[in-house]
């Protein structure tokens, strides 16, 4: 089965054969419980191009699931650091330097002396290295979030699907994708069926 | 174990309310009240946007804060077209309604990223009732705050002297200076708030997308919706992402206000120089921002039938910040006077002696009577749960922290160190007309947002109900970790199950 690539392999719905290619089956579940169980078996199974689709997180279902935890932190923690360099050398640069710098146009420093404080006084840097790294960190936890999850992404296949409109209301989904090695039309939607999915559907790319 | 009890009583007519106040440690109590689907939460808050057309109190109240965004229109450029003298300033008050309008907005502000961001790392559940639209507030008030610099500078055309741009003069802003700290942390707050609010709308942005059935509304809601399709790998990033935007705006939300005292603190004048402005300012910013909290909530839930999602524990709670920080603000009331007195420095003694006793006496018994007096009240769970009660106090607090602010900046630079140099400042007509205009700016804003964008997060109410717990007793699948083992057939929830959540124990300890 796993020889077969997921668009030769014969897609058959019924009696008949859907014109369209195929991006995946979905199965739709009334509550979160029923929801948890099957997508354990669904893991266990070995699939791999697969996913739920919940109206709010519901929690343990990373585990169920099997999702690793995101390395967001680790690139948010970096951006927070490049703030607050990034604030110290603006201030450093436009209060205490008097060389010039090629940033975008042609900039020179300038040595404020404020009633005889040391030019780089630390203390008095430190508001705005500290705003400058919440701000990075901020705009990167959003940025890098949306990024990895390919977001913002208006066409996708499954928002063209009726009965996917509930997602964001009261339905839960799982859907898994042609591409999976595992996929083989009738038999993945025979075992969501199993799964106790109160309706199985294919969905068109 | 059953769930704590719900009672209907009956304040006043039209205040028919479900209290669900009662403490029972061994019992989570319910946030929701009257719904067990899911589908009702966003039924009832969808119909908000969805509606042809708003209740008449929406349309009254949208004329008169357009109406006042037209005086502020006017009068802000009057004072571009003519100068700042248009305002009562004098020479030893240079700062007076526009400062204080720009410290207490900020403060407003405040109480939205606690609820979002503080409550959000304490686990407290009942914020999802009202985190949305105390986020909303906070960006509305923060624009509100943010005008008021921008003017009082004199020659707004070189307001971007407050930017490190490149520019033909070679010369760059101060950093040594607390007001240009002013300028990144209230630019980083509005910028932070704004995101953390449009992350959190974005899934319920989405419902409204998929629920919409005009092609405008499916169009508008879509594209700000982002394509989100609620995955659960998508969530997952998500709910990380949100973390960390509520562990950073938490320090954020701290540093702003104190940024802000310290434009006062690290100054020189008498009653302004001392060190307890940073925590003094950040609790009356909270204080004052759950006031307008409450102050927009009691006529949002009435007006939008939201009963059952901010219900009355969710005021309740509010109100007992409002009494903790009131407390603190009166405390640090007390050890103002107490420092002055014992620092031995008699200018200091004189600001403060000269702040109760001298010129502006009423405006300093005004503040204590509101703020620290007033909010003592809410000792009593009956006052606590009262709605009008509640919203009248609320309004005597907002007016309270308004004059702390405008005790603060005017009475310290009215009489500082030169007798010679006093003065007395009137508030002339272009500055009330500001302060006016601003609260209907704010206002208008909130409407829109009220009108048009989710005023409850939707998602994360439904993640508050005990039927969102994959373990909830309703749901008929008993193994001990559901998604460890599974039982060979899952098997459904029977309907009537789903209908009473009451029937089993609703809390205990949700899945790590």
């Amino acid at each position: 089965m796993t020889t077969l690539s997921p668009i030769t392999a014969p897609v058959i719905q019924g009696n008949q054969i859907p014109r369209k290619r195929l991006y995946g089956i979905m199965a739709e579940f009334h509550d979160p419980a029923t929801l948890m169980a099957a997508a354990d078996k669904v893991r266990m199974a070995g699939f791999r191009w697969w996913d739920c689709h919940t109206p709010f997180p519901v929690h343990g279902l990373d585990q169920a699931m099997g999702i690793k935890r995101t390395i967001l932190p680790v690139l948010v923690f970096g951006a927070g650091m490049t703030g607050t360099m990034i604030g110290f050398c603006l201030q450093a640069f436009t209060n205490a330097a008097s060389f010039s710098i090629w940033a975008l146009v042609w900039v020179t420093g300038y040595p404020f002396l404020i009633s005889g404080k040391p030019l780089i006084s630390l203390p008095a840097f430190i508001p705005v290295m500290f705003e400058l790294t919440i701000l990075l960190s901020a705009l990167s936890a959003v940025g890098i979030m949306f990024l990895f999850n390919g977001l913002p992404r208006w066409n996708h296949p499954l928002l063209a699907n009726k009965r996917f409109l509930r997602v964001t209301d009261d339905r839960f989904f799982i859907v898994i994708e042609s591409r999976d090695p595992r996929f083989f039309a009738s038999r993945t939607e025979q075992f969501l069926k199993d799964l106790g999915a109160k309706a199985v559907e294919m969905v068109e790319a | 174990m059953s769930s704590l009890p719900v009672n209907r009583q009956t304040a006043l007519p039209g205040f028919q309310e479900s209290d669900n106040t009662a403490e029972n440690p061994g019992v989570r109590a319910p946030l929701v009240l009257n719904m067990d689907r899911f589908g009702q939460v966003t039924r009832q808050v969808c119909q908000v946007a969805e509606s042809k057309k708003p209740p008449f109190a929406w349309y009254a109240a949208f004329t008169i804060s357009l109406g006042l965004v037209g005086l502020l229109g006017f009068c802000v450029n009057y004072l571009i077209f003519t100068g700042v003298g248009v305002w009562g300033l004098n020479n030893p008050v240079m700062w007076a309604f526009d400062i204080t309008n720009f410290v207490f907005w900020v403060g407003i502000g405040h109480a939205g990223t606690l609820i979002s961001a503080i409550l959000f790392l304490f686990r407290q559940k009942w914020r999802t009732g009202i985190n949305r639209f105390a986020e909303a507030m906070t960006i509305f008030a923060v624009i509100c705050a943010g005008l008021f610099p921008g003017i009082h500078v004199g020659r707004v055309w070189l307001a971007y002297w407050l930017f490190p741009i490149p520019n033909q003069m070679e010369m760059w802003p101060q950093f040594r200076s607390p007001l240009l700290w002013d300028v990144f942390a209230v630019g980083t707050y509005f910028t932070v708030s704004f995101v953390f609010w449009f992350v959190g709308m974005v899934p319920d942005l989405a419902t409204l997308r998929d629920r919409a059935t005009g092609r405008i509304q499916q169009f508008a809601y879509g594209l700000f919706a982002l394509g989100w399709r609620g995955s659960n790998r998508h969530w997952h990033r998500y709910e990380r992402a949100y973390l960390l935007l509520a562990a950073l705006s938490t320090p954020l939300v701290l540093s702003v206000h104190s940024v802000v005292s310290f434009d006062f603190a690290v100054s020189q004048v008498p009653g302004w120089h001392t060190t307890i402005f940073p925590p003094y300012f950040v609790a009356g910013a909270i204080f004052s921002g759950f006031a307008m909290v409450v102050t927009l909530a009691v006529p949002a839930r009435q007006l939008f039938g939201l009963k059952d999602l901010i219900t009355l524990r969710h005021l309740d709670n509010m109100n007992k910040i409002i009494l903790v920080t009131g407390c603190m603000v009166g405390y640090a009331y007390s050890m103002e006077f107490f420092i002055a007195w014992y620092s031995g420095a008699v200018y200091e003694r004189f600001a403060f002696i000269n702040r109760a006793f001298g010129q502006y006496w009423w405006a300093y018994w005004i503040m204590v009577s509101c703020n620290v007096i007033t909010p003592q009240l809410f000792w009593f769970k009956s006052i606590r749960t009262s709605i009008p009660i509640m919203f009248a106090l609320c309004l005597v607090v907002n007016i309270g922290m308004w004059f702390e602010r405008f005790v603060i900046i005017v009475t310290s630079l009215a009489n500082d160190f030169l007798p010679t140099s006093w003065d007395f400042f009137t508030p002339t007509w272009v500055d009330m007309g500001t302060m006016l205009g601003a609260f209907g700016l704010f206002g208008t804003l909130f409407l829109l947002f009220c009108r048009y964008l989710p005023m409850i997060a939707i998602a994360e109410v439904k993640a508050t109900m005990p039927q969102a717990n994959p373990h909830w007793s309703g749901y008929a699948t008993h193994d001990d970790h559901g998604h460890a083992g599974g039982s060979a057939q899952p098997s459904f929830a029977s309907p009537d199950a789903l209908r009473s959540p009451g029937s089993g124990p609703d809390g205990g300890p949700s899945a790590p």
